[in-house]
């Protein structure tokens, strides 16, 4: 009873950290497929949501709700100017190219952030209290619960979004076939651009819900942003329910590892799984045929 | 209509297009043919702003297209039904119509006119009713041209450029493909250029022709002369076997 017990609780904050590496996923896919580069810069944005969740309320003294929302915002808005700085310029260069140029942005990112905010972890009030509530014998707690909401509405939105939405539509011709798009008057620069607003927002509200939890410094963004490119690529790249399984069963893994093996092992895991994964089906664990991706 | 004068255009670093002058009037379909590498498809390409032109004027309806980049030209009412149909695979039948109509959802308020358009195209071509909900990718190779057409349609251009529209199809398919080009000029009076390679039957359905040997029109002239004469008979019209093309 005693392990059974262990195993549902590290099933649970498997769940939830699983729940944001799907997120984190999910962000790095929507970028992938509007521009077929892996924005190493990914985990930047979900740093950014934390440390400036922090910042607008401790300094700018905003209710939780305002900060959350200024924060995401702010995220968006470097996530538009990197773009166009860095990304739109560069319309013929090479992918490989351009990844190196997410790596520079993000030890950029990180560089200034840690000059305006310091090297100390810092934390986030949870969003309602700290009381656990009791489930079959394990903990949860109401931060977990948000993460589960959040991660659901954001997935549900980006799926009306996609599907029903003539932007949305056009993103997922646009990344199916940029030339055909181009021919029906879709400009491919603006959907780009929209690709990056859509995943510097979602990044950032991942970065903002996790942080309560795990707290937030300059530099969690690098390994949340590799977990996140690992549930990518289970998910086979697409932005659709492969990429959301991927970061939960990522995250159960390695919670369950962490639990019953050791803790110092936690990050291995996931990056054994990674490269399981490239070895065994690079096309992602759920892909058969044509997926959806956009 | 659209008046094209001495356009020159590089694909990569070939000379495709060299001097490149033609008309289309209002109404009229006109065919260019020419072989494989003629530089057809460098032509519409260059037309839709796909790829720039180096030198000349591009005009529509007096106003000059020249440089301007794709989604301009659209919205100017010129638009092209790619070589090998090019639907969004993963996408549905309904909403590869939907996103022809992309730019006139941007300008707003043509809602319930972009409705009635989808329903026109529907009876227009039934097939595609019966599929609305499915997978553009799943629809045989006939259906997607009828449906890359449609697409076209739904941006309500006043020219299509079609090319190479029955490339890959069977016979009894292309037939049908030829029909809805006369229907199309018959009952929505749209102005076509078209590409083809199979140029016994797009002469037929033709106004005028030119044809495209190299980069150069070397000859022009009213389709039924065409087809009787005897260099366009030797180069163009000789094989009766070819008039089914194999990718």
């Amino acid at each position: 009873m005693e392990l059974f017990q262990q195993i549902t609780q590290f099933v649970i904050s498997g769940l939830a950290t699983g729940a944001i590496y799907a997120l984190i996923g999910l962000s790095f896919a929507i970028i992938f497929n509007s521009t077929g580069i892996i924005n190493f810069a990914q985990g930047e944005f979900v740093m950014l949501g934390g440390v400036m969740t922090i910042f607008s309320l401790n300094v700018l003294h905003l209710p939780l709700i305002a900060a959350i929302a200024v924060a995401v915002a702010a995220t968006t808005v470097v996530g538009v100017v990197f773009e166009r700085l860095a990304i739109r310029p560069l319309k013929n260069a090479t992918p490989l190219a351009l990844i190196i140029i997410t790596i520079g942005a993000s030890i950029l990112i990180r560089g200034v952030v840690m000059l305006v905010w310091g090297k100390d972890t810092q934390a986030l009030p949870a969003f309602s209290g700290n009381d656990p509530i009791s489930v079959v014998g394990a903990t949860l707690l109401p931060q977990h619960l948000w993460i589960f909401g959040v991660t659901v509405l954001v997935i549900v939105g980006c799926r009306l979004f996609f599907h029903h939405t003539i932007s949305g539509k056009a993103m997922r011709a646009c990344s199916f076939n940029r030339r055909a798009a181009n021919l029906v008057g879709i400009s491919v620069g603006r959907m780009v651009l929209f690709s990056f607003v859509i995943s510097a927002a979602v990044g950032s509200l991942a970065g903002v819900i996790i942080a309560p939890l795990t707290m937030t410094a300059y530099d969690v963004g690098v390994m949340l942003g590799l977990k996140g490119f690992c549930a990518a690529i289970m998910g086979g790249m697409g932005s659709g329910l492969g990429t959301v399984l991927g970061g939960l069963i990522l995250g159960t893994l390695e919670s369950l590892g962490a639990g019953l093996i050791s803790s110092g092992y936690k990050d291995a895991i996931a990056f054994f799984i990674l490269l399981l994964i490239l070895f065994i089906r690079p096309q992602g664990l759920f892909k058969k045929g044509e997926t959806e991706r956009v | 209509m659209l008046k094209i004068k001495n356009i020159n255009a590089y694909y990569g670093k070939v000379h495709a297009l060299k001097n490149v002058s033609l008309h289309l009037n209002r109404g009229e379909i006109v065919t260019l043919i020419g072989a494989n590498g003629a530089g057809k498809t460098t032509l519409l390409n260059a037309l839709s702003g796909i790829i720039p032109t180096e030198s000349g004027e591009i005009a529509l309806e007096g106003k000059g297209i020249t440089g301007l980049s794709a989604d301009r030209v659209v919205s100017l009412g010129l638009s092209q039904v790619p070589e090998g149909r090019q639907v969004f695979n993963p996408l549905t039948v309904e909403e590869n119509l939907e996103l022809g109509a992309y730019l006139r959802y941007r300008s707003g308020g043509q809602k319930g006119e972009i409705t009635a358009d989808i329903q026109h195209m529907f009876r227009m071509f039934p097939r595609l009713e019966e599929r609305r909900k499915q997978a553009a990718g799943t629809l045989s190779g006939g259906e997607q041209q009828m449906l890359a057409i449609g697409r076209a349609l739904m941006a309500r251009p006043k020219l299509l450029l079609l090319d190479e529209p029955s490339m890959g199809l069977a016979p009894l398919v292309v037939q049908d493909i030829f029909k809805v080009i006369q229907r199309l000029r018959e009952e929505e009076g749209t102005t076509i250029l078209l590409v083809e390679q199979n140029a016994r039957a797009a002469l037929k359905v033709a106004d005028r022709g030119y044809v495209l040997e190299t980069g150069k029109v070397i000859l022009e002239g009213i389709a039924s002369e065409l087809l009787e004469n005897k260099d366009v008979q030797r180069a163009y019209l000789g094989r009766d076997k070819k008039e089914i093309w194999e990718r």
